[in-house]
């Protein structure tokens, strides 16, 4: 489960935790807000393969549309469903019930090198 | 009262079991007599039923529920409302006209091609360039036919290895859509602070990758690229081409010729600054120019004059066809009718007017809506607000305000570069007694934001309907009935 | 005149500006470009304007029309242009501030309604230039949900749609190939089946095909869904008054040229392009899409919707650029379609079901000419004559006819054939009179 020791949080405002060889991914609380009203979350296939970086998800406003990267690479085991017909759960549970994907990670060092809670706070205030 | 007798239904909701609007003969046989019974539509569609006349009340019912220029004030940046006479309305749509087939002996519609002709001729005077094709049906489908004629002419001249199309940050978001679609990828330049193209940004943007340069000209900030010869030369030095994109060239027309700035490709939009009306979001009519070097590759065909004949000639080089037969021609017929009613007088002062009266506008808004360039414009003026400083009011606050003072909103957070964009662009056919009184809106909204912010941020109040939910309108669509 | 600007006026704004002359506003354009010479004719007023634009109108020549091809002359109920040409439609701007445009917004949510109603398809967009755009931006849609890059079409597309299609396409990564026919100008299924593969993305299916003909949708359908490729329908919205629909044959996506619901054909455009699709791809749709929204007092209210797909918020990832579209075509559509109501477009396909095979039979009796191909067809078919269609064409234009397209033009192979057209415009005295002139030259 995501709390603040655990997670970490790439500067694209993803964060990711660890449960074996698979991070959990969703965006951050910040994001969320800055997106405001989610509409629609365009998730990827399952079995697909991302890169680190790579566009692996959109999450649509009324007014954005906002490109989700890969904190880490490896393949796409699951994505949430329940966005499908609840789209807002990524706006009122960003940590929680909002995740967006599991990503089976094949380079586990991709996860060290993300920030962690107070450096990813310091990008924000920056 | 009035709730009781008109109720806001669909035509559906009208409908009534055996009412109709149209009466045709019978046929004699049944569809099942010619056709194969595994070819036949199994039920009738869920269309309304209506009499003529119910037909006709609701929609004229519906069009009361529109502002339209013919009634307001619609001071849209980058949209050129401007009146079109009305003239052209039925000359557009004469008989001989709108019954001609575009598969008709020629012979048969030498009207039709004539006028085509004649546009062409006339476009290619007002411009500098060496040939038009009229067959986009619309402004970004006219930059995909100058972005794909370009890529016909790279691939020509030995440019099969350019993949680059460079445009600038302050691009309506149909350029880069276009390039994307044309199968190139897009490289983002930012401006510079005056406003203009950041040439040290364009220069490192230019490579021997680059394909095409797209520049709107005057730019969407409202602002002419004043080192335009400069950057033709720096995107010319490259191999690359310049792709002219003419949304905004009311405020050029009769005042510069594109091509003395350098410009090998352009679209003009009829629909904006010659003579057609909107429609509501079209059709539109977007002719694409091109220069010498470039004209061998415009769509095909494009209608020549021979041996006293207007014919449709194919041309060998073609980048190909953009849509079914020749373009929007009933809007080609409105632009030709506009070029016949001015001359080079005439049309300088169109886009002095316009020009004039989007710094009027611009000038007397000072110190309360701010230009976010401080500095003259050409036909359309940016303001910029800072909600901190406005009791949390918007920009799509205020443009709501102006529906309840009887005007149509100006086109708001475009360009992005601007924070809290109002754009707006008067045009010519406005006068100053409308400009006056658009500006004494604004000041009065701008005195609400001061002493009563609410009802700004709750407006509208005088609309058919009130601020409307987008947001669940987009989670849970309902598209039809 | 056109401005209305006096000089007084004038004089009074340029103080206000704090410029002495409209020159001094000029000044950041170059002074080398400015005010170049124009050499245009002399401004008309606007009574020689008509009379200039009469005369050109006089210089078409009025056919008997018997062409089709793309473009059809159907009646137009005089209430349609009545409604169309109102100014609160003629002039208002896409309808982006919704509370002041809802007029606009509900005869687009009625537009689509009455377009799904018609394709008995799921969803469909505003308008797309016209049939043959809408119906490449539905094979670009079709690539981008499956993932395949191979494109399959019937030879028996328009050629002009083929153009197009391969214009725009170019440059996408796609590859085109083309599905076989048989020898009575349909679609050879069996050959398709063969052609189609895992690298399918989908196959476009005109019905009826450019030389007049139905095909066996269901069939079609079948073959192509079996190969995990979606299935791209062109029709003819008239003649769906009684055939079978693309929801019925289950067509993944289903465009068409509308011009023939309450458009002029005014020499091919502006046309109107319609698409609609299954629901699953409604946010692969390119351009507008209206939905039903509540206002603030939880009243129904129409509004753009979905909009993050388009070109103004996604830019370069956008499904595509198209921005205006054929709003006022698509008004025409829902006004016909609305004082036509399900009993009068069936009757209007009815009737032209019927004067186009009355008007074969006429042809077939006349020794050397033979019209259709065996296959079923709506309102248009194919004539073989005992001499090359130009021929044909240029004589009965001399007795007053168009009497179709000449196929030639698209396959030299063809040239003897024609393409005749008879909808319900042509009256039971015409199609005698087209049958006469034809044995006449």
């Amino acid at each position: 489960m995501y709390n603040q020791e655990n997670c970490r949080f790439a500067k694209t405002h993803e964060w990711a935790f660890v449960e074996g060889d698979v991070a959990v991914v969703g965006i951050s609380d910040h994001a969320q807000e800055e997106i405001s009203d989610i509409v629609f979350v365009d998730l990827p296939k399952v079995g697909r393969t991302v890169k680190v970086g790579e566009n692996c998800c959109v999450i649509e406003s009324v007014k954005s549309a906002s490109e989700i990267y890969a904190p880490v690479s490896g393949e796409i085991v699951a994505v949430n469903e329940a966005l499908a017909a609840d789209p807002a759960l990524v706006n009122r549970e960003p940590h929680a019930g909002g995740w967006l994907l599991k990503i089976k990670m094949t380079h586990p060092e991709d996860f060290n090198a993300l920030l962690d809670f107070e450096g990813y706070k310091a990008t924000l205030q920056k | 009262m009035q709730e009781i007798l008109i109720k806001n239904e669909l035509s559906i909701e009208k409908s009534r079991p055996g009412r109709r609007g149209v009466r045709y003969a019978k046929a004699q046989k049944k569809a099942s007599d010619y056709l194969p019974a595994g070819y036949l539509r199994q039920e009738n569609p869920r269309l309304p039923e209506l009499s003529e006349f119910d037909t006709v009340r609701h929609f004229t019912r519906l069009s009361q529920q529109n502002y339209c220029l013919d009634g307001q004030f619609y001071p849209l940046g980058s949209c050129t409302m401007k009146y079109n006479p009305k003239a052209y309305d039925t000359l557009s749509v004469l008989e001989p006209f709108a019954k001609a087939h575009p598969f008709a002996p020629e012979s048969a519609v030498q009207g039709t091609l004539e006028i085509l002709y004649n546009l062409q001729e006339l476009l290619k005077k007002i411009t500098g360039l060496a040939a038009f094709t009229l067959q986009p049906a619309a402004g970004a489908h006219g930059e995909l036919t100058g972005i794909l004629t370009a890529r016909a002419y790279h691939d020509a001249h030995n440019g099969a290895n350019r993949t680059e199309v460079i445009v600038p940050d302050t691009a309506h978001g149909t350029n880069p859509a276009t390039a994307n679609m044309a199968g190139y990828t897009v490289v983002n330049i930012k401006s510079a602070p005056n406003g203009c193209v950041d040439k040290e940004a364009l220069k490192a943007a230019l490579t021997d990758k680059t394909a095409v340069v797209m520049l709107t000209v005057p730019n969407t900030v409202g602002l002419f690229e004043t080192d335009i010869r400069e950057i033709a030369e720096m995107v010319h030095k490259v191999g690359a081409l310049l792709y002219m994109d003419g949304a905004n060239f009311n405020a050029l027309i009769g005042l510069a010729k594109p091509a003395d700035f350098g410009v090998d490709i352009m679209h003009l939009n009829l629909h904006k600054t010659f003579g057609a009306p909107h429609g509501g979001g079209g059709p539109g009519s977007g002719p694409v120019g091109a220069a010498e070097h470039v004209a061998p590759y415009l769509p095909q065909p494009l209608v020549t004059f021979e041996n006293g004949h207007y014919t449709l000639a194919q041309r060998p080089e073609s980048m190909g066809k953009m849509k079914a037969f020749y373009g929007n021609i009933a809007v080609c017929i409105r632009g030709y009718c506009y070029l016949r009613q001015f001359d080079a007088t005439t049309l300088k002062e169109i886009a002095e007017n316009a020009i004039l009266n989007a710094n009027y506008v611009r000038a007397r808004l000072k110190g309360k809506f701010n230009a976010f360039f401080d500095r003259n414009c050409m036909h359309e003026c940016v303001l910029t607000i800072d909600p901190h400083s406005m009791n949390g009011v918007h920009t799509s606050d205020i443009a709501k305000r102006l529906l309840d003072y009887g005007f149509y909103a100006p086109t708001i957070y475009f360009p992005l570069i601007v924070p809290e964009a109002i754009m707006v662009e008067p045009t010519e056919t406005e006068s100053k007694e409308m400009l006056d009184a658009f500006i004494s809106a604004m000041e009065r909204i701008y005195e609400e934001v001061c002493t009563d912010a609410q009802v700004v941020k709750e407006a509208p109040h005088t609309q058919p309907v009130r601020r409307i939910d987008e947001v669940s309108a987009a989670r849970q669509p309902n598209l039809r009935w | 005149m056109f401005t209305p600007t006096t000089q007084k006026d004038k004089e009074e704004m340029l103080q206000k500006i704090g410029v002495s002359s409209i020159e001094e506003l000029l000044q950041q354009i170059p002074s080398q470009f400015l005010y170049p010479t124009l050499d245009l004719p002399h401004a008309l007023t606007e009574a020689e304007l008509t009379a200039h634009i009469h005369e050109l109108a006089a210089k078409n020549k009025p056919l008997k029309n018997f062409i089709g091809a793309g473009m059809y002359e159907h009646f137009i109920p005089a209430a349609v242009p009545a409604l169309s040409s109102r100014g609160e439609f003629l002039t208002a701007y896409t309808p982006y501030q919704a509370e002041a445009s809802q007029g606009t917004l509900q005869t687009i949510y009625e537009f689509q309604s009455c377009v799904c109603a018609l394709m008995n398809m799921d969803v469909a967009t505003a308008s797309h230039y016209d049939g043959a755009t809408a119906m490449t931006e539905a094979v670009l849609a079709a690539a981008r949900i499956t993932g395949r890059k191979e494109v399959i079409v019937s030879t028996l597309l328009h050629p002009h749609y083929k153009e197009v299609l391969t214009t725009y396409t170019r440059h996408a990564g796609l590859t085109i190939t083309e599905a076989k026919v048989q020898t009575n100008a349909t679609l050879a299924i069996k050959e398709l089946q063969a052609q189609l593969s895992d690298k399918t993305a989908c196959f476009v299916l005109p019905t009826p095909n450019f030389l007049g003909n139905l095909e066996d949708a269901q069939a079609v359908s079948e073959v192509v869904h079996a190969a995990g490729a979606l299935l791209v329908a062109v029709v003819n919205p008239i003649s769906l008054g009684v055939v079978q629909t693309p929801g019925e044959y289950n067509a993944d996506f289903a465009v068409c040229e509308g011009q023939p619901l309450g458009n002029p054909i005014s020499f091919g455009g502006p046309g109107l392009g319609i698409m609609a699709a299954k629901k699953a791809y409604v946010r692969q749709l390119p351009g507008r899409i209206v939905g039903i929204a509540k206002d603030h007092d939880a009243k129904r209210a129409f509004v753009l919707t979905l909009q993050a797909r388009e070109q103004h918020i996604r830019r370069e990832k956008a499904s595509s650029n198209i921005c205006s579209n054929e709003a006022l075509c698509a008004l025409n559509a829902v006004i016909y379609l609305t004082l036509l109501g399900p009993q009068g477009l069936r009757e209007v396909a009815e009737l032209n079901l019927e004067r186009a095979h009355q008007l074969a039979d006429l042809i077939n009796a006349i020794p050397g000419f033979k019209a259709g191909t065996g296959a079923p067809f709506f309102n248009e078919f194919l004539v073989s004559c005992p001499m090359t269609a130009k021929e044909v064409i240029e004589k009965m234009a001399e007795r007053g006819i168009a009497a179709g397209h000449d196929l030639g033009n698209t396959c030299t192979a063809m040239k003897n054939c024609l393409l005749v057209c008879a909808t319900e415009l042509r009256t039971e005295s015409e199609l005698k009179a087209y049958a006469d002139a034809l044995r006449g030259i």
